[in-house]
């Protein structure tokens, strides 16, 4: 009951401060302008000759992958943004005061704001991954192979994500929780970039670094995994070997053994939150 | 306090056993501790606040005030020490069941409009409170006409006047206001003293910390002092204050003048002046049936004032330690 109400709170702040509007206008304009660039990808005369359509529909693949990537980069800032100032943000300003000396369990308060993150944040990655899938469609023809497994893995990245923010929002400021999120977020990925870049070399200490980099923060692993979902699998035929040094192309799905981990990630972080905000003094 | 809540903290008596007895204290508190740091904030702090009872805490800047607050609320964790509030441990969520606060750093969420944060207040607290009972309340604190307008664009003194709102808003039986006419104008420290007033005759118990001496002294039934985390006095008024005296000026006091006056109470004597030591628990019409006794013996009563130190002076006192360190006046 608590955390439904808290829920709710934090999406009418997400509302009410026009975050859904920044938000809206943002995806419409990035939606117009990927409608536009795409329809000049059919029939695009390059030094090698007229596109195919095979060749568009390729090229659609990566480009779905690059404007996904877009979405979830907007997805994480916001969130992690969003997140900062629900625990930090609240403490500082005493806002926390009256809420937590109502008869609320201070898990139930946090899991609440949890709660209303993950369905501001996912809502927002499926509605506009979707909108992008279905433009991508209208304009080239291209539909993705498993479309929801990539839009639902989108969605837990961003989970990932903000459960960091919160986590970090609980233990330091509002401006350095978001920092540090989208800071970590961005470092992952360059990792797992470099790591694809090791494994086309032959270079096993180079992959080791996007390896282990998934493991410590699953978004990048996770996003590899929605790639992989949306991108054409003749795609990764026609780019040949190596491939795995482009940083829009995914090898392989995601296995379910790193799904589990990212779960259990998810959980403890999450645990650890509920432990700090439960000890800390507002 | 009542050995049962004691009782109650050691775990010896399940609380269900406890239901027959009569109401446990709104606020119980013992030996609460709390450093920050190197830094002691409240040391060994207990007290207590009966049902219906208005109890004044007092201090200078820092002397812990609102660290005991937050302690008895949840909000900061003690490093020791016990609380009770409305009979259960403060560990419990539901001890807050019936506890209205305005915190000192009071501030709400500036999207929402004041009738909102009402809502979500009730909400919070499980309580059915009909739509009208709401609007009644931002009535009481002068924000009737304001009610569906956001927060955000909230005076501060507009802003405290929503939060007694939101320390009021579910039927309260303990509200803890701290220093809730920081804010305010001075009409606006009147609404305040009413309310508590308003408050105190419906038996809701009210823990009140203010600078505002005046204000305490009016509304308060009782005053703990606080000084260093330390409780430096606590009592009631009357205790605090001590026995109020009266200073006459008389023209040709005799001795049967002088006896009439020794029998209203001590008396010492400098040159025409007389002062006569009252008991605390003079029911007010000592010093007029004196007056009239003193008029019939001829005397010329040239003046009559009242002596009383006030609760600022005892302050004053107890923090410049011209008075013992510690004491429980009269309990």
């Amino acid at each position: 009951m608590t955390a439904l109400t808290v829920a709710g709170l934090t999406l009418r702040e997400a509302a009410r401060r026009r975050v859904v509007w920044a938000l809206l206008v943002l995806t419409v304009v990035l939606l117009a302008l990927s409608g536009w660039g795409f329809s000049k990808l059919v029939g695009l005369d390059t030094d090698l000759g007229t596109m195919t359509s095979g060749e568009a529909r390729l090229v659609a693949s990566l480009l779905l992958n690059l404007i996904m990537f877009g979405f979830s980069l907007i997805a994480a800032i916001g969130t992690a943004f969003l997140a900062g100032p629900t625990v930090a943000g609240e403490v500082e300003s005493g806002q926390a005061l009256s809420i937590l000396a109502r008869p609320v369990r201070r898990s139930s308060v946090l899991f609440g704001k949890w709660l209303g993150l993950v369905a501001f944040g996912c809502g927002y990655v499926v509605l506009a991954g979707l909108a992008q899938i279905l433009v991508v469609r209208t304009v080239v023809g291209y539909w993705p192979p498993a479309p929801a497994r990539g839009l639902a893995l989108l969605a837990a990245e961003t989970i990932v994500l903000l459960t960091l923010a919160l986590l970090l929002s609980s233990v330091v400021s509002t401006m350095a929780s978001g920092i540090i999120a989208v800071g970590l977020f961005g470092a992952t990925w360059v990792a797992g970039v470099v790591g694809g870049i090791g494994g086309a070399l032959g270079n096993e200490g180079v992959e080791r670094v996007g390896t282990v980099s998934r493991v410590i923060l699953p978004t990048d692993g996770l996003w590899r995994g929605a790639m992989n979902a949306f991108q054409d699998p003749i795609a990764l035929v026609q780019m040949g070997p190596g491939e795995g040094g482009f940083p829009f192309l995914s090898e392989s799905p995601l296995t379910l053994a790193y799904l589990a981990w990212a779960v259990l990630w998810i959980a403890v972080v999450w645990g650890l939150t509920a432990v700090s905000f439960q000890r800390r003094d507002v | 306090m009542a050995s049962a809540d004691a009782a109650t903290v050691r775990g010896v008596i399940p609380e269900t056993e406890l239901a027959g007895l009569p109401p446990s204290a709104a606020v119980w508190c013992s030996g609460l501790r709390k450093r920050y740091g190197r830094q002691t904030a409240v040391d060994d702090v207990s007290f207590a606040v009966a049902r219906g009872e208005v109890l004044g805490l007092l201090g200078p800047n820092g002397a812990g005030k609102t660290s005991v607050i937050k302690m008895l609320l949840g909000l900061v964790r003690p490093d020791g020490g016990e609380v009770l509030l409305l009979g259960r441990r403060s560990s419990d969520p539901r001890s807050r069941r019936a506890v209205g606060y305005l915190p000192e750093l009071f501030r709400y969420q500036p999207w929402l409009t004041a009738a909102e944060v009402l809502d979500l207040h009730v909400k919070l607290s499980r309580v059915d409170v009909p739509a009208a009972e709401r609007r009644e309340c931002l009535a009481l604190v002068g924000l009737a006409d304001r009610a569906g307008d956001r927060v955000g664009g909230f005076s501060k003194g507009m802003q405290q006047r929503l939060g007694l709102a939101v320390a009021l808003v579910a039927r309260p039986e303990l509200v803890v206001l701290d220093e809730p006419t920081s804010a305010l104008d001075p009409l606006g420290r009147v609404d305040v003293r009413d309310l508590v007033l308003s408050l105190k005759s419906r038996g809701v118990a009210v823990l009140l910390n203010s600078h505002l001496i005046g204000e305490v002294e009016r509304v308060c039934d009782r005053v703990v002092i606080l000084d260093k985390g330390r409780v430096a006095a606590s009592g009631t008024l009357a205790e605090l204050l001590g026995q109020r005296e009266v200073r006459l000026r008389l023209g040709t006091a005799d001795g049967r003048a002088e006896d009439r006056l020794r029998a209203a109470g001590a008396l010492t004597r400098s040159g025409d002046w007389f002062t006569v030591q009252l008991d605390a628990d003079d029911d007010g019409v000592t010093v007029p049936d004196l007056v009239r006794d003193l008029v019939g013996l001829g005397v010329r009563v040239h003046a009559v004032e009242p002596v009383r130190i006030s609760l600022e002076e005892r302050l004053l006192a107890v923090l410049r330690h011209e008075e013992p360190s510690h004491q429980e006046v009269g309990r």
